[in-house]
């Protein structure tokens, strides 16, 4: 126990090596494998750890980890990154079982040449993004008006093809299958506009899902004429709204052109880390709060199947960093540029009441209509379960929403939500809309350690 | 635009074809509408709250078993691998219940966004209940209360659950108004403070308890058993219910000071005596099972195959107290006794009913006398009666001691029901023997899936302190022409979990302290 007292700052612990897993089987199989007696020839240096597993073969695994990344190498063949033996040697440096590497001639050959061939690729990626000439930039910027015509050819294909669909009614849009719905999404996704397209395969699945759909229908397709509308008269709107619109319908920004604009740099705390995989691809959100400045942003990064999408930010930590937003009507995502030092814990979030956090998505919701929710943090709320839908209320007062259910796992969050409060007030991080709140991360009253509600 | 939104999407399930108007004013309009409707979202108003949790007096875990608490609980939720090779890594399932135990004793809270995966691993697995709900505590049930799928704990008896017991007008509301389940754990609870209590508790009612109530109820009188149940105990030989009256002659004549016991020295004395001519014990097997001894619970229908008198026999002498053999025999010690020749074929008969007679009285001297020294390795394995149940009578350090010997001597292919009566983390002894004797089953060509149920008894009762003595055992040793064939690195594995799992209970033990 004496040990965890002398730890030096920058290890991690067990918590943010097992939030890197590319999923519950790994995370398992890493957590088994972490025991000192399947490893020997372990070593750190830098931000350098490797060691060798003994596998069920006869050749042990050789697993590498920069924590600097963090990137991860290994011998075994298993396609996830990082892998089970990578996960278990960062577990094992976590608990401190990995001592550091005599000094200089410590490292192993196959550990530097490992380092070696990323840094290689990693100033061979630098330059190609930077070494952009005069001629490509022509070609580009030919490139970008070609899109830009077919994709207003698409929205003025869209719009008449909603007209079509307004003008014999929705009331047999359900009977029609996906047939229609499919059809014009493929049209916009020729028109390069996938914005477009995935609204489209949304109204889709809407028809006829019971309820009250019809008006529910209505609703984005109004939405989608609007958007559309908004595209073929860009050049009318006002800079922010334009650059939503595009966004919207599908263009997507250059982060390093946005890093290299205007940053934001303040002490960043990781509000929220969501990860929702979708066929092949794994979507990340995590959410910061500036402490300074109030301002809330989003990142958004992806992985391929079976791959973690990065950063993995530890929510609770504070980063002192710079932020590029993208350019909107109501900016919120953005990037994440340089660190200014070693994140260290955050403190809680200040938090609203129920009836203010509603009006900012109001207001957010003025600015661009085709926003769904929008990030808030609650103050002194309590959640109330309830078998037809769950609230979260406010402690003093009578104001609540109605809870967003939904989603895998969203159940066990709940009750971890409920479990933390204890019918105490506690303040709630998530995403407040039309449709009521979606809690992603709790922290309960003076305590400052978060609770993420959707792992 | 002073349509309604009803009237918009009544137009636009119709169509503006057969409505009026155009598409794009349609869409104009309800986009308009829609923006608004959004931007004018209102608060709902507040259901009715959940009281407050009661306040949890516990100190919260330490950071490091939280962490662990939450892998052990993960491991569970993803179900856990069967079969009958597990690989290298410790089977954390197994290690839950001994965590939870752990934490219990230390008197730590559960930190409460681990609630919902301990409830449900509670729910899943009974055997976890106790000490899961224990450790849960008052938040534990406040949660549970709110969601039908952890009723359970509020029928299970926890702390918390059943009134303080020093409060008799709650105690004798639940006991006339409670399930069954919350009956039971009041009882255990009140017979563990107050034996004389529990027991006004159970007679008040007890002609009005269903039958199969009643045996339950009647069993938990085994703690606290003293001559003051006696009484009760005699009057519940008239049961209604043979199992009742069964129950209760068991209970009377493991108590060598009761009436029942005294009739059945009686009679034991006229089936056993000594012989001075013949120089051993003779034995006069009953003729009968008359009323008398029906009453005393002596059934009187033996099982198929067994002859009815030596039945009978066994069931007298097994409840007769064993002080009686001492003052039969002239004032001979339980070894002297047992080593006495027995005529004809009884021998068998009547060393089997003194171990049951020495288990159902706790007599150590007289279990240590049937069990004998540790057999050496050249006699065939033979003890009387049921070695395991003999050594759960003895003192913690005398069993463990007495195993180590025995596989010592005799492997471990007969020990296994042994270990699991020893008391855990298993002595020194003990675990140096069984490493041992896994060692001599490696090189002597047999595979490690024979030995399984001992290796998990190992990985979760050996002291985790003795890892190291494993450790050599871990590496894959090169094959020779007398083991089986890729053995070795089933056995490397297998001593690998070992090792693994005896490092991990230390540091979770650790984590605890």
């Amino acid at each position: 126990m004496d040990g965890m007292d002398g730890q030096r700052t920058e290890r991690w612990t067990a918590d943010q090596v097992l939030a890197l897993a590319p999923d519950t089987s790994s995370r398992e199989a890493g957590a088994g494998l972490a025991a000192a007696a399947h490893w020997s020839g372990t070593g750190s240096s830098g931000t350098a750890v490797w060691g060798s597993c003994a596998g069920s073969g006869g050749t042990p695994y050789q697993a590498v980890a920069d924590t600097a990344g963090p990137a991860f190498g290994c011998s075994c063949p298993s396609r996830k990154v990082p892998c089970k033996h990578a996960l278990a040697l960062l577990l094992l440096w976590a608990g401190g079982e990995v001592g550091p590497a005599a000094h200089g001639g410590g490292r192993p050959d196959w550990v530097t040449e490992w380092l070696d061939a990323r840094r290689a690729r990693e100033e061979g990626t630098e330059r190609g993004e930077r070494g952009t000439s005069g001629g490509d930039r022509e070609a580009a910027r030919r490139r970008a008006e070609r899109r830009a015509g077919r994709v207003a050819a698409g929205a003025t294909e869209l719009e008449r093809r909603l007209a079509d669909l307004l003008r014999g009614g929705l009331a047999g849009a359900d009977r029609e299958g996906y047939g229609w719905w499919e059809e014009t999404a493929a049209r916009m996704v020729d028109a390069q506009a996938p914005g477009l397209a995935s609204r489209v395969r949304e109204l889709g699945a809407l028809a006829g899902s019971g309820g009250d759909w019809p008006s529910r229908l209505l609703e984005e397709t109004a939405l989608l004429h609007l958007l559309a509308r908004g595209c073929l008269r860009q050049e009318a709107l006002p800079g922010p709204l334009a650059a939503t619109v595009r966004s919207r319908v599908g263009f997507t920004v250059d982060s390093a052109e946005l890093l290299a604009g205007p940053t934001v740099r303040d002490r960043w705390l990781v509000l929220a880390r969501h990860d929702t995989a979708e066929d092949r691809l794994t979507t990340r959100r995590t959410w910061l709060y500036g402490e300074a400045g109030g301002r809330t942003a989003l990142l958004l990064s992806f992985g391929a199947a079976g791959r973690a999408p990065e950063p993995a930010l530890q929510v609770g930590l504070g980063l002192d960093a710079e932020l590029a937003f993208h350019p909107a009507a109501r900016p919120l995502r953005a990037v994440l540029g340089p660190g200014h030092s070693a994140p260290l814990p955050g403190r809680v979030p200040p938090g609203v009441p129920v009836a203010a956090a509603l009006d900012r998505y109001a207001r957010a919701v003025a600015g661009d209509p085709w926003l769904d929710a929008w990030p808030v943090v609650l103050a002194s709320v309590v959640p109330i379960p309830g078998g037809a839908g769950w609230q979260v209320a406010d402690a003093d007062g009578s104001d609540a929403v109605p809870v967003v259910a939904g989603g895998a796992g969203a159940g066990a969050g709940l009750w971890r939500l409920a479990a933390v409060s204890g019918g105490h007030p506690v303040t709630v991080f998530g995403e407040l809309g039309h449709q009521g709140f979606r809690p992603f991360t709790a922290w309960a009253g003076t305590d400052t350690e978060p609770v993420p509600l959707t792992v | 635009m002073t349509t309604t939104w009803a009237e918009l999407v009544g137009t636009a399930l119709l169509g503006t074809g057969r409505r009026g108007g155009t598409p794009e004013e349609l869409l104009d309009a309800a986009a308009l509408a829609v923006a608004r409707r959004r931007a004018g979202v209102r608060t709902a108003a507040a259901g009715a709250r959940p009281a407050t949790a009661p306040h949890d007096p516990r100190p919260p875990l330490p950071e490091a078993a939280r962490r662990r608490l939450s892998l052990l609980l993960a491991d569970r939720s993803a179900g856990g691998g069967g079969g009958s090779r597990r690989g290298a890594a410790p089977n954390l399932a197994e290690l839950l219940p001994q965590w939870l135990a752990e934490a219990d004793a230390r008197g730590w809270a559960a930190p409460p966004e681990l609630l919902p995966a301990l409830l449900d691993a509670a729910r899943a697995r009974t055997d976890l209940r106790p000490d899961a709900l224990a450790l849960a505590g008052p938040r534990g049930l406040w949660l549970a209360e709110l969601n039908a799928d952890w009723r359970f704990a509020l029928r299970a008896g926890a702390p918390g659950v059943v009134p303080d017991t020093g409060d008799p007008g709650a105690v004798r509301t639940l006991w006339e108004e409670g399930l069954f389940a919350e009956r039971v754990a009041l009882l255990a609870r009140l017979r563990a403070r107050d034996p004389v209590q529990a027991l006004e508790l159970l007679r008040s009612g007890w002609a009005a308890e269903r039958a199969e109530d009643r045996l339950m109820f009647l069993d938990s009188l085994r703690e606290g058993l003293s001559l003051q149940d006696e009484p009760f105990l005699e009057q519940a030989l008239a049961d209604r219910s043979r199992n009742v009256r069964a129950t209760a002659a068991e209970l009377l004549s493991a108590l060598p000071g009761s009436a029942l016991a005294a009739r059945m020295a009686a009679r034991a004395r006229t089936c056993v005596a000594w012989d001075p001519t013949a120089g051993r014990i003779g034995v006069e097997a009953p003729y009968e099972c008359d009323a008398a001894m029906e009453r005393d619970g002596v059934v009187a229908i033996p099982p198929a195959g067994r002859g009815e008198r030596s039945w009978w026999f066994g069931q007298v002498v097994d409840a007769a107290p064993l002080a009686t053999w001492r003052e039969r025999f002239g004032g001979r010690t339980p070894e002297e006794v047992i080593a006495l020749p027995v005529a004809d074929d009884w021998q068998a008969d009547l060393h089997a009913a003194w171990c049951r007679a020495a288990v159902r009285q706790g007599d150590a001297s007289w279990a240590r006398a049937l069990l004998g020294p540790a057999p050496a390795p050249s006699t065939a394995v033979s003890p009387v009666g049921d070695p395991a149940k003999l050594l759960s009578i003895l003192p913690a350090p005398e069993r463990a001691e007495w195993v180590a010997r025995f596989i010592a001597a005799h492997g471990l292919s007969e020990a296994f029901q042994m270990l699991a009566v020893c008391a855990v983390p298993w002595a020194e002894p003990l675990g140096a023997a069984v490493v041992d004797a896994l060692d001599i089953a490696r090189d002597a060509g047999s595979y490690p899936w024979s030995f399984s149920g001992v290796m998990g008894l190992a990985e979760r009762c050996m002291d985790p302190a003795e890892a190291d003595r494993a450790a050599p055992l871990a590496a894959v040793p090169a094959e020779s022409a007398d083991t089986s064939p890729g053995a070795g690195a089933y056995w490397a594995e297998a001593f690998q979990r070992l090792v693994g799992t005896l490092r991990l209970r230390a540091t979770m033990l650790a984590e605890l302290a």
